[in-house]
């Protein structure tokens, strides 16, 4: 991504381009990254519901993935999880 | 023909807003501006302005509910004083960085503690850094003229900075002068309607004010920055299209006797016809005193006072307020750093006075211009910092 300079960003912050946001991939703040295990995971959607983001993404037959484009690491789904299949695992 | 019309500071701006034709007002009341906003609201109520009238709970509220009229196009004004300006602060920075165009009237009082409600220009002050553009009036007339020249200079699409215009509280607020007012067919000819710069618009829908981090932000702050310096030229500009609609001048500074000055007093507001009148007085006796007053604090005009500055050996910096702990007042920090790289520079010493209204009189000026005597003839400053009518 080429950033702009001072002289090419339009006046007073404004964002002309709705929806602009998905550009700005957040995946970068994270120093825990979520880790599913499909094997333990029953489905029950709670990461789904909880993740502020949201960047667990629902698939068929209500399987889990994370966007790892957007998730910042909080660990609330790891936190949520009932069967303890989410591990937060350190990205350093 | 010219009309004179008798009216206090407050009146007046009340006055000029109205004929500003403005869309929004939104304020709450705190003396010594009241007069304004119940003025205003008089207006809206008897059908004379056709205005939205904003009765907020707070001047937090009443900043936040000009930004949003702003934004959306609308022509929009308040009014605070003091305190009301410091519940407004965070606001401030807001107002400016979003690009409104605001105009405000600060009917300058000081900050408590202990409570006050007469003159300190301390939030005039606390706005300086704000990025708002701040004009300061020195008579009933001046706040009259200044409030269209406020619009204009807001609007302008080469500024796009809220602006305040600064009255001494009481001094000029309940004051009642002669003032000459345009009738209102006229005023469209210096101040059009405002035309919105990014109006709301469903079809084209935008953000503003967004989360901005470290890979963007000092970017649109380097923007603000020289876009608040870029816009002094237009400042320039509209002054000049006010003299030729009216035939009153204004500039930046207001000089007397600058040209061979040995020593000079700078200051701001309502005192500076006090200094005037003290300057004629030594000048008939033969003494080479001179006056610098600021219509525009901000943004400040450092290479239009280093000319004037320009041979002077002692300057006496005058500040209706106090800056705890710093190496000066407010002015006199300004005037500093105008001048610190300017070689052959004039001595600079701080003069506090007129704290809480109490008043500057002829006297108290003649003791500032022979303080400032000594310290241009002995060539150093043995007093940086001087209060003036302070009980000892």
């Amino acid at each position: 991504m080429k950033y702009k300079t001072w002289k090419d960003l339009p006046i007073g912050a404004v964002i002309p381009e709705p929806g602009s946001s998905v550009e700005y991939k957040t995946g970068t703040w994270r120093t825990f990254k979520p880790v599913i295990d499909q094997d333990k995971c029953i489905r029950c959607l709670l990461c789904w519901v909880s993740c502020p983001e949201p960047s667990i993404r629902r698939h068929e037959e209500n399987r889990v993935s994370v966007d790892y484009d957007f998730c910042k690491g909080c660990g609330i789904c790891a936190n949520i999880c009932p069967v303890k299949a989410i591990e937060m695992v350190s990205e350093l | 023909m010219a009309r004179i019309v008798g009216m206090n500071g407050d009146t007046a701006v009340a006055y000029a807003v109205k004929q500003a034709d403005v869309d929004v007002i939104a304020a709450y009341p705190i003396t010594p501006q009241t007069i304004i906003v119940e003025k205003l609201s008089e207006y809206v109520n008897n059908g004379e302005l056709n205005a939205a009238y904003v009765p907020v709970e707070s001047e937090h509220s009443a900043l936040s509910a000009c930004v949003g009229a702003s934004l959306a196009g609308a022509r929009v004004f308040t009014a605070t004083a003091s305190q009301g300006l410091a519940l407004m602060y965070e606001i401030l920075y807001i107002a400016s960085s979003l690009r409104t165009t605001i105009v405000m009237a600060l009917g300058n009082r000081a900050f408590s503690a202990p409570i006050n409600i007469h003159c300190s220009h301390d939030d005039a002050y606390a706005v300086r850094d704000a990025g708002w553009i701040e004009l300061f009036a020195e008579n009933v007339q001046e706040a009259y003229d200044l409030t269209f020249q406020a619009f204009r200079i807001a609007e302008d699409k080469n500024v796009l900075f809220p602006t305040i215009v600064n009255l001494d509280g009481f001094i000029l607020t309940h004051s009642l002068e002669g003032v000459n007012v345009f009738e209102d067919e006229e005023i469209p000819k210096f101040l059009p309607p405002k035309e919105p710069v990014n109006p709301i618009d469903p079809e084209k829908p935008v953000s503003y004010g967004p989360l901005d981090l470290f890979d963007y932000y000092i970017e649109h702050k380097k923007q603000q920055a020289e876009a608040l310096k870029a816009s002094y030229p237009h400042i320039l500009k509209v002054f000049e299209e006010f003299r030729e609609f009216s035939g009153r001048s204004y500039k930046p500074l207001k000089t007397l006797s600058m040209e061979d000055a040995e020593v000079a007093v700078i200051i701001l507001g309502s005192a500076a016809g006090t200094v005037r009148d003290v300057v004629r007085k030594l000048r008939e006796k033969g003494e080479k005193v001179g006056v610098v007053s600021l219509t525009l604090y901000r943004p400040f005009p450092q290479e239009e006072l280093v000319k004037v500055l320009k041979g002077v050996k002692a300057v006496a910096v005058m500040d209706r307020s106090y800056s705890y702990g710093s190496p000066g007042a407010q002015l006199f920090m300004d005037v500093a750093a105008t001048l610190i790289n300017v070689r052959d520079k004039p001595l600079l010493f701080n003069v506090i006075y007129g704290l809480g209204g109490r008043d500057l009189k002829p006297e108290h000026v003649v003791q500032v211009f022979e303080h400032a005597k000594k310290v241009a003839k002995e060539g150093e400053v043995p007093e940086k910092e001087v209060w003036i009518g302070v009980r000892e």
